[in-house]
């Protein structure tokens, strides 16, 4: 077996240090325009970085060792005994995935080997896009076209709760490449529990609600489309939004130079939400006969763009992947961890999470090994817990950005955290197994 | 350690050797001269065997953006070509969009050693190379895309300095960590955004007012100045549209003698004349490349069945999404920069236009004299996966098999397409240069694609089976830096392969003070960061530390003028 180093030493090389550009990794907008101080040990961002990010970054380093049954073991131990878990489970799945590029390529490294099964925490989500990329397909942008060129943007959800600094990176832009100034927009927020509050700004000429429950939202969309195709509604109101509310939006999509409507799929959280999007996507590639119209997909926390990605590129399938049989097979009902935990398929559970303490483990009573944060929260103690390295934070890395396309670099902040890489951990259980 | 390879035929236009007997030594994975006092420490006696350079395949979408969401839609097309995890390998998948592992044995197994990304969004370069680091036996390289891009196109509205504009391709091209330039649609997926839906040779963009034209040769002039090996990649406008052969001629007329290479010529060499108004333009324009020896081509044959189409053109992806099969296609606009569109496609022999689309490209083939500026492309998966290439070979050495299969097609296809009168058939020799020797000039690679002394030791060895195709299906061994990886088509060891870059001289302080501001002011992301640091490549699979290993790879370049 090879043996693992933990970092390097505890003290950090210089008393204090100043980064910019830095990458932030608390959602999947990963803002690049970040300032963070660092002395000694601790982190403090000083400009451009949200609540979340600040949270994030400043939480206190505090001493966290591997363990093995609750009992404090050297790294190597605990490394020893995860791949012993994993060679006596017949069919093992990773899950969690909070990590970046590399994180994940070492993921799926140790799955392909073990035959196990690869999901994302956030895998639900990602599987209502795919059910629509994999039948229809569809139009998109990415967030420096709507910064640039978006002049009606359709919101679905409260797209704030989720990119504190959306508005701000994307929408309120003083100067814009098509313009003199700000885009002139109009902002439409279809469904419901908005906080309009922080819309208003630069650029944000109107804005406009349409209310209605977000599982209805699909059934305004396909209004909408019935609409623009010139035939006639079927009723005097559509999910409770009365005609000429919906042909005043017709109207809006039709004068727009760059329409784009916005969806978080996990925030569609009612059943069959693929077919809400299947309608999203479908109105989208219809406007683009004639003018011009982009779907955006946010969320993407938790590194499940990369996830998704690399698995993709390295086994042919989104997340959702079973290495069983040796080779992979894709299927997002039958491989989702949640339902084979339920089902008792699955025997034993690898959960990383090494960018937010927040993406706790399923409860479950197979044996089950945890790859977190020093400080992550665990509703009970894993049978194995080993700490790691934050990349971003305490190691450099690569992640996605939630549009796909943009690959931001993560740095290290030099705080000396003495936590081990994942992937040095992930490729040491997989050379002990 | 000196290895002898004896007695085997070999093909090495390059140094000018067709098919004549000649030994061949290696140490410390290059091609030697050995003194008489060396000691001979392993031998493969190659007698009767057929003996090349490694493939090299300039132009084959292998890794990035577009092709991963190609990976991801196509679930249906894997399930047929599920690869299982080997001794050596990794599972993965194959056949139109396969997993990167997948590709870079399979590439191995068909005697190739090296195959080139063509089409790298700049602001896609990480993912790019992270996929290329995912794809092993073989080397990478990644032509970065530009001429859509909003900075050059501003630039050009300005009529910036000639300098300004040299140094932001350079500098582009050492932030994407790019070994040439390519340009797709001119402008075009620009336009796309402002909701024009063609722009040929001499149409301005609505908002930039600059033309294809005016890109292709800024670009072109600007490469050949920097001193760049490889001209500037063309894919042109109209890509797919009957009648653009005429947009294609023009092309060739408008570089006005500066080098361009024109890509999957096949999709821009179509005419208008006959009961389906689409003809073949193959003869026209093959006679204007033999009378341009500026202009080199690779053809972007397509082969019958299925596969899908990836490309940075989302203005003509988005018009061949009527096409789609199976019905589902995505296009995207990307960061005011580029685009892409991914669109399935089945070929049908039975279908007039697939049907005559494969003669063009077979036309184009036989009609193009010089070998060593015509290179053997599917444009990977567009035309057909590359795994087809054994198969193309076969259809271009072997004019028997060639007619026979002519005779398959679509009978107005059949009767429209001039290849049943074509004779010619591919020596060993001309197809050793348009699939090594060939491509590795063209990029600049010195010391690929020969076997002369001081090449690097990549070697395949063929039996010589009168049956082409099977010939190049299956080699005998593939040799990677003189190791052996491949023996009877099987890998019999795995390397990682090396990334290939050039880095041509510019300004970096002049170039970055005003790009700086720009990506502030109107991106989401800062120029810093989107410079990629050579670590980035370097560790990108190879598992080596950085700069400890010969995995960046940095090629070099021309005096700039
Ligand atoms: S919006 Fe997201 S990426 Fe940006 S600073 Fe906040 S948490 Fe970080």
């Amino acid at each position: 077996m090879t043996a693992v180093q933990a970092g390097a030493s505890p003290a950090p090389a210089s008393a204090s240090e100043s980064f910019s550009n830095v990458t932030c990794v608390f959602c999947g907008l990963h803002c690049d325009d970040l300032e963070i101080e660092r002395t000694g040990q601790s982190l403090q961002v000083t400009r451009n970085g949200c609540g979340k990010a600040k949270a994030g970054f400043e939480r206190p380093l505090v001493k966290s060792e591997p363990r093995v049954g609750g009992q404090p073991v050297s790294l190597n131990e605990a490394v020893a005994a995860a791949a012993k878990i994993i060679r006596s489970s017949a069919l093992p799945s990773f899950g969690g995935l909070g990590t970046d590029i590399d994180g994940m390529r070492a993921v799926m490294s140790l799955a392909d080997k073990a035959r196990g099964v690869v999901d994302h925490a956030m895998g639900e989500g990602y599987a209502q896009n795919m059910r629509v990329l994999q039948t229809r397909g569809w139009f998109m942008t990415t967030l420096t076209e709507v910064r640039n060129r978006a002049d009606l943007l359709i919101f679905t959800t409260d797209v704030l709760k989720y990119h504190h600094r959306f508005f701000e990176r994307v929408i309120h832009a003083p100067q814009t490449l098509f313009a003199d100034g700000p885009v002139k927009r109009t902002i439409v927020l279809i469904g419901e529990g908005y906080d309009t509050g922080p819309i208003s700004g630069p650029g944000v000429d109107e804005i406009v609600t349409i209310s209605c429950a977000s599982d209805r939202i699909g059934e305004v969309i396909s209004a909408l489309a019935t609409l623009s195709k010139g035939a006639p509604l079927p009723a005097e109101t559509i999910a409770g939004v009365p005609k000429p509310q919906l042909e005043d939006l017709k109207a809006r999509c039709e004068k727009a130079n760059y329409g784009v409507i916005i969806w978080i799929p996990s925030a569609f959280a009612f059943a069959n939400a693929d077919l809400t999007i299947h309608r999203i996507c479908d109105f989208v590639k219809e406007m683009n006969v004639k003018q011009r119209f982009a779907g955006l997909t946010l969320g993407g926390s938790e590194g499940s763009t990369s996830a998704a990605a690399v698995a993709a590129w390295q086994s042919g399938y989104p997340l959702r992947v079973s290495f069983a049989s040796g080779a992979p097979q894709f299927d997002p009902e039958l491989y989702a961890i949640p339902r084979l935990l339920k089902s008792g398929e699955t025997d034993a559970l690898v959960w990383l999470s090494s960018l937010t303490p927040d993406l706790a483990a399923p409860q479950t009573s197979i044996p089950t090994i945890v790859i977190g944060t020093f400080d992550m929260k665990l509703d009970r103690e894993p049978d194995v817990f080993i700490p790691v390295a934050t990349p971003g934070i305490d190691a450099r890395g690569q992640i996605m950005r939630v549009d796909g396309n943009v690959v931001l670099p993560l740095r290290d902040l030099h705080r000396a955290s003495g936590l081990a890489n994942s992937i040095a951990v992930l490729n040491a259980i997989e050379a002990a197994l | 350690m000196l290895i002898k390879f004896t007695g085997g035929k070999v093909y090495d236009p390059a140094n000018g050797i067709d098919g004549q007997v000649r030994d061949i030594y290696v140490r410390d994975g290059r091609v030697v001269t050995p003194s008489a006092t060396d000691t001979i420490s392993a031998e493969y006696n190659l007698a009767g065997k057929v003996v090349m350079a490694g493939g090299i395949d300039p132009h084959s979408h292998i890794g990035g953006g577009k092709m991963n969401i190609a990976r991801m839609m196509l679930p249906e097309d894997h399930r047929h070509d599920n690869v299982a995890r080997g001794d050596l390998t990794r599972a993965g998948c194959g056949h139109a969009a396969p997993s990167t592992f997948v590709a870079g044995y399979r590439y191995a197994e068909m005697g190739y050693t090296a195959a080139f990304e063509p089409a790298m969004l700049a602001v896609n370069a990480r993912q790019t190379h992270a996929e290329m680091g995912d794809t092993p036996m073989i080397d990478k390289g990644a032509y970065v895309l530009l001429g859509s891009d909003d900075y050059f196109l501003r630039l050009l509205t300005r009529g910036a300095d000639k300098e300004e504009i040299k140094d932001y391709i350079a500098w582009t091209m050492h932030a994407a960590q790019a070994l040439a330039v390519k340009v797709v649609n001119p402008g075009g997926i620009s336009a796309f955004k402002f909701n024009q839906r063609m722009l040929d040779l001499d149409e301005k963009n609505a908002f930039y007012g600059v033309t294809p034209r005016d890109i292709i040769l800024t670009l072109g002039r600007s490469l050949q100045e920097l001193g760049v090996p490889h001209p500037v990649h063309v894919h042109g406008c109209n890509l797919g549209v009957p009648g653009n052969k005429e947009t294609t001629l023009a092309t060739i007329r408008a570089a006005e003698g500066t080098p361009i290479h024109l890509t999957h010529i096949q999709f821009h060499s179509y005419g208008t004349e006959g009961d389906f108004k689409f003809s073949s333009g193959a003869a026209e324009i093959a006679e204007l490349v033999n009378q341009n020896p500026n202009v080199s081509i690779d053809v972007g044959q397509i082969l019958f069945g299925q596969t899908v189409t990836a490309s940075g053109d989302s203005m003509r992806q988005y018009g061949n999404t009527k096409s789609a099969n199976p019905k589902k296609w995505v296009v995207m606009d990307i960061e005011c920069d580029a685009g892409c569109g991914v669109v399935p496609m089945k070929y049908r022999d039975k279908s007039f236009v697939n049907a005559l689309q494969w003669a063009i490209g077979l036309e184009m083939f036989l009609l193009v004299k010089d070998p060593w500026r015509i290179f053997l492309t599917t444009d990977h998966p567009n035309g057909a996966p590359f795994t087809t290439y054994p198969h193309l070979i076969r259809l271009l050495m072997d004019k028997t098999f060639r007619n026979e299969m002519l005779r398959r097609i679509h009978p107005g296809a059949q009767a429209a397409t001039i290849l049943g009168s074509i004779t010619r058939e591919y020596s060993l020799n001309e197809i050793a240069i348009m699939t090594r020797a060939g491509p590795a000039k063209s990029l600049g690679l010195k010391d690929r694609g020969h076997l002369g002394p001081g090449a690097c030791a990549d070697i395949t060895v063929y039996d010589d089976n009168p049956d082409r195709e099977a010939m190049f299906t299956t080699p005998a061994f593939v040799f990677k830096n003189g190791e052996m990886i491949v023996r009877n088509g099987r890998i019999v060891h795995v390397v990682a392969g090396a990334t290939h870059v050039v880095r041509p001289e510019y300004d970096r302080k002049r170039t970055e003070k005003p790009l700086k501001d720009y990506f502030e002011t109107y991106h989401t992301m800062r120029m810093e960061n989107f410079r990629m640091a050579d670590e980035e490549v370097i560790t990108a699979g190879c598992g080596h530390a950085p700069g400890t290993c010969g995995c960046l790879i940095v090629q070099p370049v021309g005096t700039r003028k």
